[in-house]
């Protein structure tokens, strides 16, 4: 065996063993990163809920409705619960709020006397249209879809609501 | 003994344990390298403190979204000892926050992160970032009512970062809501995922320690130069150099003890932090709050101008990060003497001085609405006045209080109003009532003329 010959050798070996290491660990390496990203790559459906019946909430009221999320894990215990600020504008006509607050995602909470959604962490405050009124909050409380099922009020789930940096 | 001695021997040659930590042992160190090189080896301390108590709460865990609160209830309540061992666990995370920072601060005003020593600083910043992490995704493990609203506000500002954002935080989360899933993500994080990235980067930190040696104390004019300082650094050694074991060490042991000593009496004094309700998102009536260690984050965001928050929480972290990282190569040589780099110690105060400010404004959240308080019970009016008397309770229900304080009951997110007669006239109170202001709602639309006349009426009470 010449000196060439041997470096040709020893360069084949080194290349040979690593693409022998990085193939199962490249195989390997797909249903882990299936598991850590799965989030972004399975869609979750949303759908509809009964929260209410028509007489249960009188025109120009905003009440606290509760809910199980769309399609949730055996396991999610409690949860799988998120709330949401419905209100009745008129006879037929319902609005609905995430709980979410629009600044960093806390609970809001509604003072009725005030008339207005109040946040816990930083002091955001939303008028009962939903529309800031004071505070950090960037943009309006989310709405939710509401629909009118016979004397059912039906709302659609929905993800947590993100602010992103474009609003 | 003899026996014992014969056996020891044995276990030594055929394992070569002596030759392995020999060189590690006694290696030589510069000489007077003495107290304020103590916070390194304290943070490593503390991380071994919290892999140990964290195997022992994971015996007693539950990593499932329905189940973890019930067992973190078992754990705080029930289990022998477990309350002690959770309150270990937490203020064994709040030391190795101070530890890392005061190790890192010393590193920066004794400049010890220039040549040849780049790498061990951006090691370290890694090393930071993990242990951050880990801050935070042990208190979301907590899984109460704390820890689940903690988890939307971390994917709210993930959402935060510019185009992925939304997909960012839906990873966080582990889909479009909390449930099933959430728990067991940040479980794996904690628990697997960024400890095997600490033991390997604090494996490659201490790796370059013996490397390179650890920094000799600077002094004023001696200047690191590139081309010479290795071969100067290894005659210092050669020269001055003390063994690590003991004449360094008793120092690492003698503060890492007390370190964990001091973290176990807090535990038995003070407790884990209490646990709120239970998970449930659906529980509105909620107040989420960090554990102290990311308070001044929390009161950052209360603080900052409203129109720049989305950018700042964005490229704020971005910034801090790439400027801790270009640290070594912005200055890598020259002057490492504090004395000649005043403003390093400006610096590093300056630091501190906010974070401890900003701690200090977050655990007050003077910004938060005061819901606790629901009636003024120092307040008097005489009962004649009736119009001032309804105007007392309509400041009551209309949410007034939770922002304005009347002697000393009340929210502090708006003026003081014990005195606001003194400042404002009729009219002007009613333009600020109905128009509001730069952070108060209008309530124009939501008073009667009767209720905005008795709630003037009451505020010209008080003088």
């Amino acid at each position: 065996m010449n000196e060439q010959t041997n470096i040709d050798r020893r360069k084949f070996l080194e290349r040979i063993s690593l693409l022998a290491g990085a193939i199962p660990a490249a195989i390997v390496a797909v249903p882990i990163f299936s598991a850590l990203l799965g989030p972004l790559l399975q869609r979750q459906r949303q759908t509809w809920r009964k929260v209410a019946n028509l007489t249960d909430i009188a025109v120009g009221e905003t009440k606290l409705i509760t809910y199980v999320n769309a399609d949730p894990l055996p396991w999610a215990g409690v949860t799988a619960k998120a709330a949401a600020w419905l209100r009745r504008e008129s006879e037929n006509n319902f609005v609905a709020f995430s709980a979410h607050c629009s600044h960093l995602g806390c609970p809001v909470r509604w003072e009725d006397k005030a008339q207005l959604f109040m946040c816990p962490c930083h002091g955001g405050a939303y008028y009962k249209d939903g529309s800031v009124a004071a505070g950090p909050p960037p943009k309006p409380l989310t709405k939710i879809e509401v629909r009118i099922n016979k004397t059912d009020v039906e709302i659609k789930t929905a993800p947590v609501p993100i602010t992103t940096i474009t609003q | 003994m003899k026996w014992l001695k014969k056996t020891g021997r044995w276990i030594n040659d055929r394992s070569g344990f002596s030759e392995m930590l020999k060189p590690l042992l006694d290696h030589p160190v510069p000489p007077g390298s003495k107290w304020a090189y103590v916070f390194g080896s304290a943070t490593l301390f503390c991380f071994i403190l919290q892999v140990a108590t964290g195997i022992g709460l994971a015996l007693l865990y539950q990593p499932s979204s329905d189940k973890a609160f019930q067992s973190l209830q078992y754990i705080t309540y029930k289990a022998t000892l477990g309350h002690t061992l959770r309150g270990i666990h937490y203020f064994g995370a709040s030391g190795m926050i101070v530890m890392v920072g005061l190790h890192m601060m010393r590193t920066y005003i004794t400049a010890a992160y220039k040549f040849p020593r780049e790498m061990s600083w951006i090691s370290g910043v890694v090393l930071l970032l993990l242990t951050i992490s880990m801050g935070f995704t042990g208190q979301l493990l907590r899984w109460d009512n704390n820890g689940v609203w903690s988890a939307v506000v971390a994917a709210e500002q993930l959402g935060r970062v510019p185009l992925i954002g939304k997909s960012i935080a839906r990873l966080l989360l582990g889909g479009d809501t909390l449930g099933g899933q959430s728990l067991s993500r940040f479980f794996s994080y904690h628990v697997f995922l960024f400890p095997a990235l600490i033991f390997v980067f604090v494996g490659f930190h201490l790796w370059l320690v013996m490397r390179n040696g650890i920094s000799e104390p600077p002094q004023a004019g001696r200047l690191i130069d590139p081309k010479t300082y290795r071969q100067w650094y290894h005659n210092m050694l050669r020269q001055n150099g003390v063994p690590f074991w003991p004449f360094a060490a008793w120092r690492d042991a003698l503060f890492g003890s007390i370190t964990i000593i001091a973290i176990v009496v807090l535990a038995v004094l003070f407790g884990p932090p209490a646990l709120t309700k239970p998970p449930d998102p659906s529980i509105v009536f909620a107040t989420p709050r960090p554990d102290w260690y990311l308070l001044w984050i929390y009161a950052l965001f209360a603080l900052m101008p409203a129109q720049i928050e989305s950018y700042a929480m964005f490229f704020g972290p971005l910034l801090i990060f790439f400027l801790l990282f270009a640290l070594p190569f912005i200055s890598n040589k020259g002057e490492r003497s504090p004395i000649k780099r005043p403003w390093s110690i400006v610096g590093s105060a300056f630091v501190v001085i906010v974070i401890i400010s900003l701690l200090v404004i977050g655990n007050k959240a003077a910004w938060s609405p005061a819901f606790q308080t629901k009636s003024l019970t120092k307040t008097v009016i005489a009962t004649k006045d009736t119009l001032a008397l309804s105007g007392m309770t309509l400041f009551e229900q209309k949410a007034c209080l939770y922002c304005h304080s009347i002697n000393h009951e009340g929210g502090k997110v708006g003026p003081d109003l014990t005195h606001v007669a003194n400042r404002l006239n009729e009219q002007q109170m009613i333009i600020r009532i109905v128009n509001g202001a730069k952070n108060m709602p209008a309530y124009g639309g939501s008073l009667s003329n009767n209720e905005l006349n008795q709630l003037v009426a009451f505020l010209k009470t008080r003088k």
